[in-house]
């Protein structure tokens, strides 16, 4: 709300002021990542009673504490609206956005940010009440849709019913949990978002066995971590991050057999976890720093079956998420 | 102060010359906040050229992409982000001035009720103040949106008075009246009772000031309205028709909607805002000495007629300052719309549109401006209507 207005105010100060310093500089001397996550998203950034954050959005914060600083605790938290995200990291309130965000052309391109990789493919799709005895997108004609403000969920939206004819009125809020409210208040038909927010959303529900997620997914979206462009070393570092989770599982690195695989692994997983090579020395951190990753917040897949898979109550399977190799996208680039 | 004041005193030197000299501080500090002003918009230019942040208003004429729950104009999903803009400014002003218009009815009620000899109503205006006045606004809107009226039943479900009046959580529907071509006669009709009526209340006036002789003037043009309009639609067969809300689907179709956020925002800031507007009215109301409802007593005027003939126009001196000031925090306060998700100028340009264009500092620099310019409007206007009320007072 009014906090983008503050937020503003600070990005038009920082940025007439200006100079431009090192991330890294400013986190090792904060002793703190300042990480941008969502106000709370089951299995994606959601806090807990004891205020500890988790989920899959999460671990790229803790991932890069961990390579950073070597411990993956240190990370300040800022939950931010899909409206607040982008103003916040500009402006250098946070160094790093993990929030369900799309990556898309114009956000590239026109924001002064770079998306740093992919941590979730996802796609745009609807959840509705049974009680409405709907089974396909297209007898939505004339829906009332529930929706979060500033997301590509609304352009999408806004295209697919275009396209194929149908009439809708947009009900947009805030956050995740007045939409979640205007949909289980009745306000609209429909809820749209990221599939995996639906599940999220749904388990929140009162009665999650009312909701359907419609089988339609309406639009491509990769998720993935954010920074400020023109920080090229703090680009690697949380580019790399993420693709020593991605890896570390490809070469069957995980936290519990990560010790051993650091003194007698193969030659890859010894350049990963630091035992052979400087990989870490080239991104201005300690040796250690992909070890540090695997130790105190596991592989990817680890991350994933915690998370949102089949150990947390969201229960999605890897499909386009899982490895390459396994018919997914995951893919690191080699580390070497 | 004269130029030859000052040579009278016979003249110090250029430099040491007062006025000169205050003109040439204000210059300097002209200067400076001008340099000031200048390197902080050609800094800030530069660093985010040097960021990669895209700056300037072209963006205003590219197509938005997203479509609005309620707008007063044409607008959808191919609409430019200009006409997002004005869609927001007039859902702006729309909710602003039916918060006004209501606030400040409520407002005199209640302040005038303040003063009442029922201890009911007397009562109900201090509980009514210092109840809404003391309650945060945004929890308020929520109460209005989230405890009241989420709890309407379901489309299908919906209250309804014949058929043709609905309530239901998605808004209220109500016909549409669509006109015919001898509907011109009616509003034609209208026209001119509206000019009867003013003809009426000067010629009231007028004899009044002769004779000492009243009219019922608030009758006489309230049948003048209605009448002749209700006469004129009868002789000429009912030139309308109404377009009913009927349910199809989802949702109603059809006759005229008015979306639960409209009417939540709308009572939230106009009952807040009432209760500043009573304590304002009541202030106003006690600032009138004694001495002249007693005066007006003893001449034996009735007690409805001494407040409205001679304490409020007395009171005016006091109250509209302080009206333009709830005014204007009235129209600020609309921004909590975006709370609700009622598309406000704030909800769909600073929220929405900021967010998919990334053009933070054009578009709140557009936005303050806006604001800026219904505030000062606002602050024109009731300058105005103050100048004449104090004028009446002498
Ligand atoms: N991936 C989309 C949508 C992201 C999004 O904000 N989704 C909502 C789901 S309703 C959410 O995560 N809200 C959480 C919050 O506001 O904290 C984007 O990047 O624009």
């Amino acid at each position: 709300m009014k906090f983008s207005t503050i937020l503003t105010g600070g990005l038009t100060l920082c940025l007439a002021i200006g100079a431009q310093a090192a991330t890294l500089d400013d986190v090792k001397n904060r002793g703190m990542v300042s990480c941008g996550v969502s106000t709370g998203l089951a299995g994606f950034s959601q806090k807990d009673e004891n205020g500890m954050w988790s989920g899959l959005d999460v671990d790229v914060c803790r991932a890069v504490a961990a390579a950073v600083l070597g411990d993956d605790t240190k990370v300040q938290y800022k939950p931010l609206t899909a409206k607040e995200r982008f103003t916040a990291l500009q402006s250098g309130e946070i160094d790093l956005l993990s929030r369900n965000t799309t990556w898309t052309h114009t956000r590239d391109t026109s924001l002064g940010l770079n998306f740093a990789g992919v941590n979730y493919y996802d796609g745009q799709g609807f959840m509705v009440s049974k009680k409405i005895g709907v089974t396909t997108a297209l007898e939505l004609d004339g829906a009332a849709v529930c929706i979060q403000a500033g997301t590509t969920s609304e352009l999408n939206l806004a295209d697919y019913f275009r396209e194929n004819k149908l009439s809708y009125t947009a009900i947009t809020f805030d956050t995740a949990d007045q939409t979640r409210a205007g949909f289980e208040s009745g306000r609209c038909d429909v809820l749209t978002s990221d599939q995996s927010q639906l599940y999220a959303i749904r388990i929140g529900l009162k009665n999650p066995a009312d909701a359907l997620v419609l089988p339609e997914v309406i639009s491509k979206e990769p998720l993935g971590p954010v920074v400020r462009q023109g920080d090229d070393e703090w680009f690697n570092i949380t580019r790399w991050s993420l693709m020593a989770m991605v890896e570390a599982e490809f070469l069957a690195v995980d936290s519990s057999n990560v010790d051993n695989a650091m003194k007698n692994g193969s030659p890859s997983q010894k350049r990963l976890l630091g035992s052979e090579g400087d990989a870490g020395d080239k991104l201005g951190l300690d040796a250690n720093w992909a070890y540090n990753i695997v130790k105190l917040v596991g592989n990817y897949g680890e991350s994933f079956e915690r998370n949102v898979g089949m150990d947390s109550p969201l229960k999605i399977a890897r499909g386009q998420n899982a490895q390459w190799n396994n018919g997914g996208l995951m893919y690191s680039a080699p580390i070497r | 102060m004269s130029e030859t004041d000052i040579q009278i005193k016979k003249k110090p030197s250029f430099i040491n010359n007062p006025r000169n000299r205050a003109i040439f501080y204000q210059l300097l500090l002209l200067i400076g906040l001008g340099y000031f002003f200048f390197s902080i918009i050609s800094n800030t230019l530069a660093n985010m050229e040097a960021r990669g942040i895209k700056t300037g208003y072209s963006f205003l004429s590219s197509t938005s992409g997203f479509d609005i729950l309620m707008t007063l104009i044409p607008y959808d999903a191919t609409s430019s982000y200009f006409q997002t803009f004005v869609v927001g400014m007039l859902n702006t002003m729309l909710v602003s001035v039916i918060g006004i218009f209501i606030a400040t009815i409520l407002g005199f009620l209640m302040g005038v009720a303040y003063f009442s000899k029922n201890w009911l109503i007397r009562k109900s205006s201090v509980v009514y103040v210092e109840t809404f006045r003391n309650i945060p606004l945004l929890l308020q809107v929520f109460f209005w949106y989230s405890a009241v009226l989420a709890t309407l039943p379901s489309a299908r479900d919906s209250l309804s008075v014949g058929e043709a009046i609905f309530l239901n959580i998605r808004g209220f529907y109500f016909p549409k009246v669509i006109n015919e071509p001898l509907s011109i006669l009616v509003y034609i009709a209208f026209a001119i009772a509206v000019v009867a009526a003013v003809c009426l209340k000067i010629w009231a006036k007028k004899r009044q000031d002769k004779t000492g002789l009243q009219f019922p003037v608030l009758y006489a043009s309230l049948a003048l309205l209605i009448g002749l309009p209700l006469v004129v639609t009868l002789l000429s067969g009912v030139p309308f028709q109404l377009e009913y809300p009927v349910l199809k689907g989802f949702n109603f179709k059809g006759g005229v909607t008015i979306i639960p956020e409209l009417i939540a925002l709308t009572l939230a800031l106009s009952i807040y805002t009432g209760a500043f507007i009573a304590e304002a009215v009541r202030a106003g109301v006690q600032a009138v000495p004694q001495g002249q409802s007693e005066a007006a007593r003893s001449l034996g005027l009735k007690e409805k007629k001494i407040m409205s003939l001679i304490v409020v126009p007395q009171a005016m001196r006091v109250i509209v300052p302080m009206l333009n000031s709830e005014y204007q925090s009235l129209v600020k306060n609309s921004t909590l719309a975006t709370a609700i998700g009622y598309p406000d100028l704030f909800t769909v340009f600073v929220g929405t549109s900021l967010n998919q264009t990334g053009q933070a500092i054009e578009i709140v620099f557009m936005t303050i401006a806006v604001y800026f310019a219904f505030n000062m409007s606002i602050s024109f206007i009731m300058n105005q209507v103050n100048k004449r009320v104090s004028h009446i007072e002498r």
